[in-house]
């Protein structure tokens, strides 16, 4: 009995202001799209930021000479380099590769990337220096350090650009959160004002049911799961554009960076991932409000 | 089963008290007429035993509850118990005669079954067996006022209070609504009535309590509408 009362009342009460209940989803469904965009975002930096600690901050690359000449890395030139980068400060682990080694490495990376495995020659690469430095350190340091010392090529600094790339993605995050967080403002008020409207549609029907002893809950419940049940198809919505972005746009857009192996790209693992958060979200905000706005502005 | 006790009540809107030091007892299973001309607080006084609205002053009992100073969650207890209908009938225009009445136990939470037994008994009470599926529309004033009525009847309250039940009727069809009244307080049920109708009260001769200005004038045990006036 309860319950079907109850489900006949919300179910009438979304019907009675369908263009309220539509821009009521809508909005919630915007708001969590871009709250869901910016989850999918963080939880790509940190794994970028994962897979940068496994990798070198600093790579010394060495000249063409200790490369063809000494891939053991056992001459004066090689052997004294690395053991003065292994004495600077903040130096946590110096690794040599070989002209060989490096050569292997980039061919696993190049692995869905035939023609640059075609064109990849050892002879073409210069045997390095992994340099893994603690997080205090400023990698700049280091290339000044070591940028003129004999058997040095050049020095790459792997984290500046990694940590730019970080920086983006993290302006891109708090861009979106913003917007969301406006969109939701949007969205908190639009859910408090059909609310408002619904129990100024249905005054008699409360007012009847306050005069024969209704509890305040019973008078409200429908009320609330009004508000509920748009904000979780709001929800749902949002995780179907989500699906809908991966899929037009983001899958091309990140297949370039695929082989870099610092971001992967977008996968329904990510997205499963947030959508619950996203249900959760919209339920427990679209009941707060509509409890809150029941039990200021509309006397049950 | 009432008793206000040196009630009184001040709105902000307004310099004099809707009603003034009231004392008034009523027992169970009485019939009272509550008269006085517009304005003298007849409504309040109704308000006040449903916790509508609370006394400035004083104290008003209903039952056993002490009504001012019930806690709101339990306010829904109280009103479980007292019945109310009101001259502008308040019905539910797109629910039948049935639902109507059904609607007042289904949200209290009664059960399937016994709604399906109850309603159709007091449909049959007050004089509307036959008319469950009409809408209110399609009812005359009179048998529109049966139907609140009988939603305000059928969870069996303690009492049951009237504010102006005839104020829309014509006499006859005021008339039988009061026989109908009459049968329910025979019932058991205390039975408070506010009106503006002179005839009604002189041919019932009951209990009257009159107000002007917020204040009782007259407590008659068998009184007319309108003696030394
Ligand atoms: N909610 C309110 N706010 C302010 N003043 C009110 C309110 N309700 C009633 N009053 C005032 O209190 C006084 C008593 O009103 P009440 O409705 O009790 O009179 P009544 O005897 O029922 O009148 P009537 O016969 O016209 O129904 C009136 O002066 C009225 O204007
Ligand atoms: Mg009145």
């Amino acid at each position: 009995m309860r319950a079907s009362f109850v489900s006949t009342e919300v179910v009438n009460g979304l019907r009675r202001n369908v263009s309220m209940t539509i821009a009521m989803i809508l909005t919630t469904a915007i708001s969590l799209t871009l709250l869901g965009s910016g989850l999918v975002v963080v939880r790509k930096v940190d794994q970028a930021q994962d897979s940068l600690r496994q990798a070198a901050d600093v790579v010394v690359y060495l000249n063409d000479q200790v490369s063809a000449e000494d891939s053991a890395c056992q001459q004066q030139t090689c052997s004294g380099l690395r053991a003065e980068l292994e004495r600077a400060s903040g130096v946590r682990s110096v690794k040599y590769l070989s002209r060989q080694q490096v050569y292997e490495r980039a061919i696993e990376k190049f692995d869905n990337r035939p023609e640059l495995r075609e064109i990849a020659r050892p002879e073409a690469l210069p045997a390095a220096m992994w340099v893994e430095l603690s997080d205090t350190v400023d990698p700049a340091a280091i290339q000044r350090q070591f940028g003129d010392s004999p058997g040095v090529a050049n020095i790459d600094n792997q984290s500046d650009f990694v940590r730019s790339l970080v920086g983006k993605l993290n302006d891109v995050r708090d861009g979106t959160f913003l917007i969301a967080a406006l969109q939701a403002f949007a969205a908190l008020l639009l859910i408090s004002n059909t609310i408002q409207l619904s129990a100024f549609n249905r005054r008699t029907e409360t007012g009847i049911m306050r005069l024969v002893g209704a509890s305040r809950w019973y008078t409200q419940l429908p009320f609330l799961l009004e508000a509920m049940v748009s904000g979780i198809i709001g929800s749902l919505v949002a995780v179907g554009l989500l699906v809908v972005i991966k899929e037009a746009f983001l899958d091309g857009l990140m297949k370039p960076l695929s082989g870099t192996g610092l971001l992967t790209p977008v996968s329904y693992a990510d997205i499963a991932f947030v959508s619950p958060i996203l249900v959760l979200v919209a339920a427990v905000v679209s009941g707060l409000t509509g409890y809150l706005t029941l039990r200021l502005y509309v006397r049950i | 089963m009432i008793r206000l006790e040196h009630v009184s009540k001040t709105y902000k809107t307004l310099a004099r008290p809707a009603l003034d030091d009231v004392s008034v007892s009523v027992d169970k299973g009485e019939f009272v007429f509550l008269i006085g001309p517009s304005g003298s607080g007849k409504s309040t006084f109704l308000q006040l035993l449903l916790r509508e609205e609370v006394p400035t002053r004083g104290r008003v009992i209903v039952a056993d509850w002490n009504v001012a100073k019930l806690p709101r969650r339990r306010v829904p207890k109280l009103r479980q118990r007292v019945g109310c209908v009101f001259q502008d009938f308040r019905l539910l225009n797109n629910k039948t005669v049935f639902e109507n009445v059904a609607f007042a136990l289904e949200v209290i939470g009664k059960p399937r079954h016994t709604i399906r037994k109850v309603v159709p008994e007091v449909l049959q009470l007050v004089g509307l067996d036959g008319k469950a599926d009409r809408m209110p529309a399609e009812l005359s004033g009179g048998e529109q006022q049966r139907v609140a009525i009988a939603r305000a009847f059928v969870n069996r309250p303690l009492v049951l209070m009237c504010d102006e039940p005839t104020g829309n009727l014509d006499p006859d069809t005021s008339q039988d609504i009061m026989l109908l009244l009459e049968r329910i307080n025979r019932t058991g049920t205390t039975l408070i009535m506010a009106t503006h109708d002179h005839s009604i009260v002189d041919s019932m001769r009951r209990r009257v309590v009159e107000l002007s200005e917020g204040r009782v004038i007259r407590d008659d045990a068998r009184g007319v509408y309108g003696v030394g006036r």
